[in-house]
């Protein structure tokens, strides 16, 4: 079917002039504003070893994760499908910085399967990481961050949602949960799904299987948090972890237009360890960007360090917007007078595009994406606008 | 505005007195009316009919807010970016494995011969033989499954069973269960944190109602 040869895959897109642009600024705003906050900017390699992208052992990476054979070395190399592992092993091999790391990136990744219907197989991700750093300082610092970006790009009345999986695994830990288990475990809480859960619990030990059944019905506003203090047993790391949830819902209230608690929220379960948060904005069925403490994740790399980020799909966030228009051009037609050169050099250095009408047929300038042109007049070349 | 997802027929009937607890009335009846979207008696508050296999595409696709689908129809989709978080105990039945009566399912399974398996439900049936180990090919059938057996299309069927009758009527026997099905109130994710405060209370609601019905039952009245 020669016809077909020019269509593109399945959910796989290009972006076209106007979209490219917005997605080019938002690219630079959000890049600019981790700058200023002292992030260093790191661009790793669209592939590499297949081993390296997937430390985190997590099923459902590998199976999102295109592969092909390496012809120089035989081993197996890996499309990126998430930019966080090349980071993190940027940071515990490259750097090797004894203290805080903060570093941020912006790229392509691949998908074999898109996230869902109205997601591409190729997220523009962008992101920034924060290592050397275990205390809530830098939580809050992540997520104050990510928050700063989505005000930034223009997306407003965004919705935090905070969860903490060390409280799960603390349960899973205290009644010696085997891996299958806590799988399944896993599984139904993410779902919220209440009658499963109450099977799987059935043998566990009384005080672990009623906190795992009060999960799925902590959630809701800052007063879960009061609520899971009456409800959970008193293990160390649970208070921790509540303690920790209080105060980042207390000083990011301010930043989002609403903050929600949700203990039952292990999304990133495989490699996160701490706090986990994601933004949730209206106009979006799923979270518009997301993130969490994932602590043990440089240990595959061989130097654990405390880690926390954040990362968004510009192709996602740029769905969200309202689609203004580029500002368009200047025409001038194609001519070598050394006063229209000026002229162009003069407009162009204040930041106009002009475009060189080359063919100066007047049926086709309606193309050239311009609203106004150059015209000599009085023996000088002046701005005027353009009638088609 | 809140959109609640629900396939015409069983689970309609059987969701109208829960939605009546919490003053959802329907304005039009969708066996008769032919729109596809139902105002109610609230404002906030709209009805959007669809097959019953969609409910989990509308609501994970936020088209719906809340949905009634079977747990059939959920393992089926797989579940991902729901919450399911109420069991309605209505719609019950069970998925089953069924055969010819003169099929020896036990004998063909202990021999690990290769089966065949036709269902609507595949993803469903792939998963329960692939957890006994036993091969299977799969025939995807949209409908009367309990022919397939008989017309030597397929050794097995995995399909719903409520009371066996059909089976009774063609020859066939249930020879296993894999998994006892009601249907399940489903959430999306995003509306259950961004809409809470209108989503919660019909959560709440509903859980208080169908608590109510399971204890009339246990108490021998039929609903």
């Amino acid at each position: 079917m020669p016809n077909s040869n020019w269509l593109l895959p399945e959910y796989i897109q290009d972006m076209l002039p106007d979209e490219a642009w917005r997605i080019e600024h938002m690219r630079a705003s959000v890049l600019e504003l981790l700058r200023l906050s002292g992030y260093q900017l790191v661009v790793p390699p669209l592939l590499e070893y297949a081993e390296a992208l997937l430390v985190n052992g997590s099923h459902d990476m590998d199976l999102r994760t295109f592969k092909l054979v390496d012809q120089l070395s035989g081993r197996t190399l890996a499309l990126r499908a998430d930019i966080t592992p090349q980071v993190a092993r940027i940071d515990a091999h490259l750097l090797n910085c004894q203290g805080v790391t903060r570093l941020c990136y912006a790229g392509s990744v691949l998908h074999t399967q898109p996230a869902g219907l109205m997601r591409t197989r190729e997220p523009l991700q962008i992101g920034a990481e924060l290592y050397g750093h275990s205390g809530l300082e830098s939580d809050l610092e992540v997520q104050r961050l990510m928050l700063q970006a989505l005000t930034a790009l223009g997306i407003f009345g965004v919705h935090l949602d905070l969860g903490h999986v060390a409280l799960f695994r603390a349960l899973v830990r205290r009644a010696e949960i085997g891996n299958a288990l806590e799988a399944e475990l896993f599984g139904v809480l993410q779902g919220k799904d209440v009658s499963a859960l109450r099977t799987l619990v059935a043998d566990l030990p009384q005080e672990v299987k009623n906190a795992l059944l009060a999960l799925p019905q902590l959630y809701g506003g800052v007063e879960v948090i009061a609520r899971a203090r009456a409800t959970l047993p008193h293990y160390p790391e649970v208070l921790a972890a509540l303690d920790e949830l209080e105060q980042v819902a207390v000083h990011l209230q301010p930043l989002a237009h609403g903050i929600g608690i949700d203990l039952a929220e292990l999304r990133g379960y495989h490699y996160h360890s701490g706090m986990v948060f994601a933004a949730y904005h209206a106009g979006s069925h799923d979270a518009i960007a997301l993130g969490g403490r994932y602590d043990d994740v440089g240990k595959s790399f061989g130097r654990a360090r405390p880690a926390t980020g954040f990362s968004m799909d510009l192709r996602q966030l740029h769905g969200l917007l309202a689609q203004q228009a580029q500002p368009k051009g200047v025409l001038a037609p194609h001519r070598s007078d050394p006063a229209l050169q000026e002229k162009i050099a003069q407009l162009r250095a204040q930041g106009h595009a002009v475009v060189v009408d080359l063919l100066g047929d007047p049926s086709l300038r309606h193309e050239l994406n311009c609203d106004r042109e150059l015209v000599l007049r009085d023996g000088a070349w002046h701005v005027a606008e353009l009638k088609f | 505005m809140i959109t609640i997802a629900l396939s015409k027929g069983r689970i309609f009937e059987e969701t109208a007195p829960l939605l009546a607890a919490a003053g959802i009335t329907p304005l039009e009846d969708p066996e008769s009316s032919r729109k596809l979207i139902l105002s109610t008696n609230r404002a906030d508050v709209r009805l959007i009919i669809v097959r019953a296999s969609d409910v989990p595409t509308y609501v994970q696709y936020g088209a719906a807010d809340l949905g009634v689908a079977g747990k059939d129809v959920l393992n089926e989709h797989g579940g991902t970016g729901l919450y399911q978080p109420l069991d309605l105990n209505i719609a019950r039945c069970r998925m089953m494995v069924a055969v010819r009566n003169d099929f020896d399912y036990d004998l063909a399974v202990r021999q690990g011969a290769r089966l065949r398996v036709a269902t609507k439900y595949v993803q469903t049936a792939r998963e329960h033989f692939a957890a006994k180990g036993v091969h299977v090919d799969l025939i995807k059938l949209y409908g009367s499954m309990e022919l397939a057996p008989l017309v030597g299309l397929s050794d097995a069927i995995v399909d719903l069973v409520s009371s066996g009758g059909t089976l009774k009527a063609n020859n066939l026997k249930a020879v296993e269960e894999i998994a006892q099905i009601s249907s399940r109130l489903v959430v999306n994710q995003a509306a259950l944190k961004l809409k809470r405060d209108a989503i919660q209370p019909m959560l709440d609601v509903f859980a208080q109602a169908v608590n109510k019905s399971g204890a009339v039952n246990k108490n021998g009245v039929v609903k």
